[in-house]
């Protein structure tokens, strides 16, 4: 009598336990991803106006600038589509750099900038040695240059040794 | 030739068989890891190159990565023997399952806590609630669940019954971590996590990696084989071949 109703119980709490769990985990990544804006979204102003939501993107391109006071940095985070500009002071992470891309959490200004107090950055799922990493370089960068002559110099390896 | 392989379900049987096992796959075990350990630390490139520029720390993945795997493997073993278990009804099965889960639970903790240390300083957090870190951690405390249930209840069958079927409701994790970085556009995700491709992954780099899967692998059976000899002793050792054993290791 009682064995098969404790095992029914035990069973159920386990199925309740593991649902709970489950949705807890649901809901914490779809909170995350509705906390999460592209630079588009942004620019349709379909972001929280006095909450912190987060936006990513990658970096563009020679948009990095260092503040006067070497803390702070500006630079611009882009979805191909719109751009959003960000502030940030503190340190950046080893992998942060312009063409890369980013995760930022913070909020809105009034002057449209994105003042964000934690900036993240994605790693590339291409794990190669710098030797092979150059020759694959090189061969996009001459791939590259027969379309247009000249004018990369300054998008090829423009890492600012400053972090 | 046909091979009985009901006589191996039998705790008696398969004691000695685990037994010659574990040294072997111990010794295994040590030369692959070793071997990797080397490897990787010493004989890959210092710093990677191209669009993913990481430095020294990025050697943690000679850990991390294999010890990711192992965590998501070892919990289809887990489920699986639990399943098998449920059944047959054969007494072997649950004793494995619960012989492997804490060196599950272990490996899980080990990928968290390499990630976590990776973390803090390529992506600048110890911590997201990234899919794939979320994920995780609740395969840890499925683990630590199985764990916990099955200890919980006093009577071993029963135990063995519940803590099974928990293992295999929890199987829905394995496909969700595999599948968390399924980010169409990563740079539309918030995702930390890149979708990953072996074969972005350099032949010099990989090649350790996958050394030290096999030694972490063959770590396993030795570990959870030890386990299971005391998991066979303590619960059948009201039969006489038990005393016996007991007897003559004790000399």
């Amino acid at each position: 009598m009682k064995a098969r109703q404790k095992r029914l119980v035990f069973v159920g709490l386990a199925l309740v336990g593991v649902a709970g769990a489950t949705s807890l985990a649901l809901s914490a990544l779809q909170s995350n991803i509705s906390y999460f804006f592209s630079p588009t979204q942004v620019m349709a102003n379909e972001h929280p106006l006095d909450a912190v939501f987060r936006v990513g993107g990658v970096v563009v391109e020679d948009t990095l600038e260092r503040q006067p006071d070497g803390l702070t940095v500006h630079f611009d985070v882009t979805d191909n589509a719109a751009v959003v500009p960000v502030s940030y002071t503190g340190i950046l992470p080893d992998l942060f750099s312009e063409g890369q891309g980013v995760v930022a959490k913070g909020r809105i200004g009034a002057d449209g900038t994105f003042y964000a107090e934690e900036v993240l950055a994605k790693h590339d799922e291409s794990y190669m040695p710098p030797e092979v990493a150059d020759t694959l370089q090189t061969a996009h960068v001459d791939g590259v240059v027969e379309q247009t002559a000249g004018s990369l110099a300054p998008t090829s390896t423009t890492r600012s040794p400053t972090q | 030739m046909t091979i009985n392989w009901f006589k191996f379900a039998s705790p008696a049987a398969f004691y000695p068989i685990a037994g010659r096992l574990i040294p072997w796959f111990g010794g295994i075990a040590a030369v692959l890891v070793l071997i990797a350990l080397y490897w990787g630390f010493f004989e890959t490139a210092d710093r990677l190159g191209g669009s993913n520029p990481q430095k020294e720390y990025y050697r943690i993945i000679f850990v991390h990565v294999p010890a990711a795997w192992m965590s998501m493997w070892l919990y289809l073993v887990l489920a699986g023997w639990s399943a098998v278990g449920l059944v047959f009804n054969t007494r072997l099965s649950f004793m494995m399952a619960k012989a492997v889960a804490p060196t599950g639970a272990i490996f899980t903790f080990l990928a968290l806590w390499t990630g976590a240390l990776w973390g803090r300083p390529s992506w600048g957090t110890y911590w997201d609630w990234d899919p794939r870190l979320t994920s995780e951690l609740l395969l840890f405390f499925l683990y630590i669940g199985y764990i916990a249930l099955h200890s919980a209840i006093d009577d071993m069958r029963r135990a063995d019954r519940a803590a099974a079927l928990l293992a295999i409701v929890g199987l829905v994790m394995v496909p969700v971590i595999y599948l968390s970085i399924n980010c169409p556009d990563p740079n539309q995700c918030a995702a930390l996590h890149q979708r990953s491709d072996p074969g972005s992954i350099h032949p010099s780099i990989l090649i350790p990696m996958l050394t030290m899967t096999l030694g972490l692998w063959s770590y396993s059976f030795a570990a959870v084989f030890a386990r299971l000899r005391n998991i066979i002793l303590s619960r059948e050792s009201d039969n006489a071949w038990v005393r016996d054993v007991v007897a003559k290791e004790a000399v």
